[in-house]
C-alpha cells in the first residue's frame, strides 16, 4: 500500500508547528480519513472538527496545500504523493488547537441580521421559478471558507466593519425571499460593510457547494444598495411612494 | 461548593441543537421560559443537517386523497404496531401544521406547480407525503430552526459535552459537562431538562451517523433512572454506500427510491419482487434491507458487497435537480456520475427507534422534569420508522418537550446541587491523565464496534447476543482504565474516553432487550425465531438501572381505542 507524508499544524494560540505523520493511502480515501487515521494510531489528541463526513455539514474546513477545503471531500489521490502534504487551520479566524479555528465571530455576525418577516396578509404560495434563485444561497452548509479567502478579512482584518461572503449569501437569501417585507440594504451598507467588497471573486472559488456567491448574491445586493441610496430620482420615487415599504423586486 | 465551577441557570436545559431540541427551544423560548442549548459540535452541525429525503406530513398537496388517518396508519403498520398509538396520533395530527410553521420562519420547499408544498413518495408511505427541498430538507430545516431561535433569544452552549445529570431528591436539577475547547468544567442548573441528543449508532462500524451519535442522552436519562424502551429496534437503512472503503456507511437517501430509483442484483435481477413484490422498492427500510443483504450473503452481491441502485434512467436533469447532493457525492468520492451508471449500496446502521420512555402528550420520562424529543425518545416508531417520519417527529415533539418543559419549570422551584455528585463527576473525567499506559480508547472502540455491527446487526441469534453481551461486559473493565496523552484543551481522545461510556450502555440495553425478544418483528430478525409473536406484539421491552444493574422488564403496549383500532383493523396479521 502507498504511503503519503502529512504535515499537520500542531498547536495553539500560543504557537505551533507542523508535525510530520506517515498513513497508509487507501484507494479512494479522502484527507479527513487521513486525519482520523493519525489520531487513532499516532496522535489520540490530534483537534480536527468534523461530523457528516459527506460534504452537508461544513465542519471539516482546513488548508490542504495551501488550498482551503472540506478534508472530507479532498481525495489524496488528487494531491502530489511524491511531496508532504500540509494540512492547517483556515487562516482567517485564531486558532484554538491543530486545525481547529475559533470561528464564532460569524456567530456574532449572524445575529446583526434581521430574519425572514412576510409581508402582511401574504398569500402563502410561491412558483419553484421564483424560489430557484434562493434555494441557491440557502444550499449554504457554513463551512466558512469563503470567509477564510476573502482578502478583507483574511488580509485586512476587517472583522468589525464586513459581514463577509457568508452572509451576503443569507442575507441575499432573505432579500429575494419572494414572501419577504424587509428591507436589509441599510444594514448591508452600514455594518455588514458590503461597499467594501471589490468582487475579486475568490469566496465563488472555494465554495463546496458551487454557490456564484459574487454575480448571484453579492453584486445584487450591490446593486439594490446602490439603487436605495445613490439613486436620486429611484430615491424621490421612493420616497413619493411611502419609505416604509420593502424594495422592488 | 459550587464556586469553582462556572454556573448557568435557566429554567429549560436543552441537551442537544438538532431539530428536536431547536425545536423544544423556539417553543419553550414562546413560553417565556429562559432556555440554554448545549451541543457537542458547532451549532447547525447536527445530525439533522444530513437528513436527505424529507418531511412527512399529510398535507394532501400532491395526493389529495391523503389525510392523518392514513399516515398514523402507515406509522403504525410501518411499526409493526408496537409504536405507541397516541404518539402516532398526535404525529399524524400535527405534523402538517409544523411544515407550514417551518414555512412562515422562513422555509423554502420545492414546490407544485400551482406554488403549495410539494411532496414526494417513500416507503411504506401510501400516498406522496415527503415536503423536501431537493436531497438536503434537513439542512433547510435546521438553518430555519437555528435562526429562529437565535433570534428569539436562546443562550447557546456550543462545543459542551454533559456527562452527568444532577439530581435534587427525586427530579432532575441540572446537569454537568465540560467544555471541548478547553476541557473546563461547566455546570448547569435547571428546573426542567430536554435531552434531543439523537441516536447511537456510533456504536457500530458501518453506520451513517457521525461522532457525536454515541447515545449520550439515553444513558444521562439511564443512569440519572429514568426507563429505556424499545431499545431491541436499531434501523438499518438499506442504502449506505459501500465503496470506497473510507465511504462506507455514508447515506444514500432513500429519496433515490421515491424518484423512481430500481435495486438489482449483480445478475440484473430486480429482487424486490421476492420480498414485498407490491410496494417493490418502496417497501418498508427493515424489508429492503434484509433484502439486499440477504442478496449479498446468498452470493448475488456487487463487487464490493451490495446491490446496485440505478437511477440513470431518469434524465440527466432531473436526477440533478431532485438528487444534486447524491449527484455530487458519487461523482466526487466515489467516481461514480449516477446519471450514467448505478451506484453500490449496502445497508448501514442509521437510527434507533427505542430511547427514553416517554409519556405521549407531554415527552416527560419516568423521571419529573425530563423530557426527550427526538431520536433520544422510544415510541412513535415502534419496531421500524418509515423514512420522512423523523423530521415530523423532532418537530411535532420538540414542540411539545419544550412546551411541557416550560410549563412544568413555572410550577417548580428552583433545585438544589448536589457537591458530591458533582465531585464524582469530575473524578470520572479526571483519572484518564492520571494513568499510564491503559487502554487506547479508539482501540476500544473499534472492538466494539465490530462486535455490534458482527454480532448484534440485521440478523441475529441467542448466540450471538449472549457472546455480545459478554464482551461488552468485559470492555467496561478497560473502559475504567484507559489512559489519555495530551493536555485537556479540544482532546478528542479524551472526549472518546466519555462517549465510550455512553455507547457500552446503550450497546448493553440494545443487546439485553435483543435477547430478551423471541420473535422477529420490524427491524429486530432473529434467525432462532424468525416469525411474528402476537404475544410480543402486546409488550415493549423496558430497561431501568437498579442498584447499578440494568434490569430489563416487560410492560403491556397502550391499548388502542375503537376508533382508531377500526382504522388499523384490516392491517394487523400481515408478516414481519
Amino acid at each position: 500500500m502507498a504511503e503519503a507524508v502529512l504535515r499537520i499544524f500542531r498547536g495553539t494560540r500560543e504557537g505551533g508547528e507542523p508535525v510530520e505523520y506517515r498513513v497508509p493511502v487507501a484507494t479512494g480515501m479522502v484527507v479527513l480519513d487521513a486525519l482520523h487515521y493519525v489520531q487513532k494510531h499516532q496522535a489520540p489528541d490530534l483537534a480536527v472538527r468534523w461530523n457528516c463526513k459527506a460534504g452537508k455539514c461544513g465542519s471539516c474546513s482546513a488548508e490542504v496545500n495551501g488550498r482551503p477545503r472540506l478534508t472530507c471531500k479532498t481525495r489524496m489521490d488528487t494531491l502530489p504523493q511524491d511531496k508532504p502534504i500540509t494540512i492547517f487551520p483556515m487562516k482567517a479566524f485564531p486558532v484554538i488547537k491543530d486545525l481547529v479555528t475559533d470561528v464564532s465571530w460569524n456567530y456574532k455576525v449572524n445575529k446583526k441580521i434581521p430574519p425572514f418577516q412576510p409581508r402582511k396578509g401574504v398569500e402563502w404560495k410561491m412558483y419553484q421559478p421564483d424560489i430557484d434563485r434562493v434555494q441557491e444561497f440557502r444550499k449554504c452548509i457554513e463551512c466558512f471558507l469563503c470567509q477564510n479567502v476573502c482578502h478583507v478579512l483574511r488580509d485586512h482584518g476587517k472583522q468589525e466593519e464586513f459581514g463577509g461572503p457568508r452572509f451576503f449569501v443569507r442575507v441575499a437569501g432573505l432579500e429575494m425571499h419572494p414572501l419577504d417585507g424587509l428591507s436589509r440594504t441599510s444594514l448591508l451598507k452600514d455594518e455588514l460593510g458590503l461597499g467594501l467588497c471589490n468582487i475579486t471573486k475568490c469566496c465563488t472559488e472555494v465554495c463546496p457547494e458551487g454557490i456564484r456567491i459574487t454575480d448571484n448574491a453579492i453584486i445584487p445586493l450591490k446593486e439594490r444598495v446602490v439603487d436605495e441610496f445613490y439613486d436620486p430620482l429611484l430615491r424621490l420615487v421612493r420616497k413619493i411612494r411611502n419609505a416604509g415599504k420593502p424594495a422592488p423586486e | 461548593m459550587n464556586e469553582k465551577y462556572e454556573t448557568h441557570e435557566h429554567d429549560v436545559l436543552i441537551i442537544g441543537a438538532g431539530g428536536a431540541g431547536l425545536r423544544a427551544a423556539i417553543e419553550a423560548l414562546a413560553q417565556g421560559a429562559s432556555v440554554g442549548v448545549i451541543c457537542k459540535s458547532l451549532l447547525g452541525k447536527a445530525h439533522t443537517v444530513m437528513a436527505e429525503g424529507g418531511i412527512a406530513a399529510a398535507m394532501a398537496n400532491v395526493d389529495q386523497a391523503d389525510n392523518w388517518q392514513v399516515h398514523f396508519r402507515d406509522t403504525m403498520r410501518g411499526g409493526k404496531f408496537l409504536n405507541n398509538w397516541r404518539m402516532a396520533q398526535i404525529h399524524a395530527q400535527e405534523s402538517s401544521e409544523r411544515v407550514r410553521e417551518l414555512e412562515q420562519w422562513g422555509a423554502l420547499f420545492d414546490r407544485t406547480e400551482d406554488g403549495r408544498i410539494l411532496q414526494r413518495a417513500f416507503g411504506g408511505h401510501t400516498f406522496k407525503r415527503l415536503c423536501h427541498v431537493g436531497d438536503r430538507t434537513g439542512l433547510e430545516m435546521i438553518r430555519t430552526l437555528q435562526d429562529r431561535g437565535v433570534q428569539m433569544g436562546f443562550d447557546v452552549y456550543m462545543e459542551c459535552t454533559v456527562t452527568r445529570l444532577l439530581k435534587d431528591g427525586d427530579r432532575v436539577a441540572g446537569a454537568f459537562g465540560y467544555w471541548r475547547e478547553n476541557g473546563r468544567f461547566v455546570l448547569f442548573k435547571a428546573k426542567s431538562i430536554v435531552v434531543a441528543t439523537g441516536g447511537i449508532g456510533k456504536a457500530w462500524s458501518i453506520t451513517s451517523n457521525s461522532w457525536e451519535y454515541t447515545g449520550d442522552g439515553m444513558a444521562l436519562a439511564y443512569d440519572a433512572g429514568a426507563d429505556l424502551m424499545d431499545m431491541e429496534f436499531v434501523q438499518f437503512h438499506p442504502t449506505g454506500m459501500v465503496w470506497p472503503p473510507g465511504v462506507q456507511g455514508i447515506l444514500v437517501t432513500e429519496a433515490v427510491r421515491g424518484e423512481g430509483g430500481i435495486l438489482r442484483n449483480r445478475l440484473g435481477e430486480r429482487f424486490m419482487e421476492k420480498y414485498d413484490p407490491k410496494r417493490m422498492e418502496l417497501s418498508t427500510r427493515d424489508v429492503v434491507a434484509r433484502a439486499i443483504y440477504t442478496e449479498v450473503r446468498e452470493g448475488r452481491g456487487t463487487e464490493h458487497g451490495g446491490a446496485f441502485l440505478d437511477i440513470s434512467h431518469k434524465p440527466a436533469e432531473y436526477v440533478k435537480r431532485k438528487l444534486p447532493s447524491m449527484y455530487h457525492q458519487f461523482l466526487e468520492l466515489a467516481d461514480v456520475d449516477i446519471t450514467k451508471e448505478p451506484m453500490e449500496v449496502g445497508p448501514t446502521c442509521h437510527y434507533v427507534m427505542g430511547g427514553v420512555r416517554v409519556e405521549a402528550d407531554t415527552a416527560q420520562s419516568s423521571l419529573p422534569g425530563l423530557f426527550a424529543a427526538g431520536e433520544a425518545a422510544a415510541g412513535l416508531h415502534g419496531a421500524n420508522r418509515l423514512g420522512g417520519n423523523s423530521l415530523s417527529d423532532l418537530l411535532v415533539f420538540g414542540r411539545r418537550a419544550g412546551l411541557a418543559a416550560a410549563q412544568h419549570a413555572k410550577t417548580t422551584s428552583t433545585p438544589a446541587l448536589d457537591g458530591r455528585e458533582i465531585e464524582e463527576a469530575e473524578r470520572e473525567l479526571l483519572t484518564p491523565f492520571e494513568r499510564k499506559d491503559g487502554e487506547n480508547p479508539y482501540n476500544l472502540h473499534s472492538d466494539l464496534q465490530e462486535v455490534m455491527q458482527a454480532q448484534v446487526g440485521i440478523f441475529r441469534t441467542e448466540e450471538d447476543l449472549q457472546s455480545a453481551l459478554t464482551k461488552i461486559g468485559q470492555f467496561k473493565q478497560p473502559s475504567e482504565q484507559f489512559s489519555i496523552t495530551g493536555s485537556r484543551m479540544f482532546n478528542p481522545g479524551w472526549h472518546l474516553c466519555r462517549d465510550l461510556k455512553s455507547m457500552l450502555t446503550v450497546s448493553e440495553a440494545v443487546t439485553r432487550s435483543a435477547i430478551a425478544r423471541r420473535e422477529s418483528r420490524g427491524a429486530h430478525s432473529r434467525i432462532d425465531y424468525p416469525k411474528l409473536d402476537p404475544e410480543w406484539g402486546n409488550k415493549n421491552n423496558v430497561i431501568s438501572r437498579r442498584a447499578d444493574r440494568m434490569e430489563l422488564r416487560q410492560e403491556p403496549i397502550p391499548s388502542i381505542p375503537e376508533d382508531l383500532q377500526a382504522l388499523l383493523a384490516e392491517e394487523k396479521g400481515t408478516g414481519a
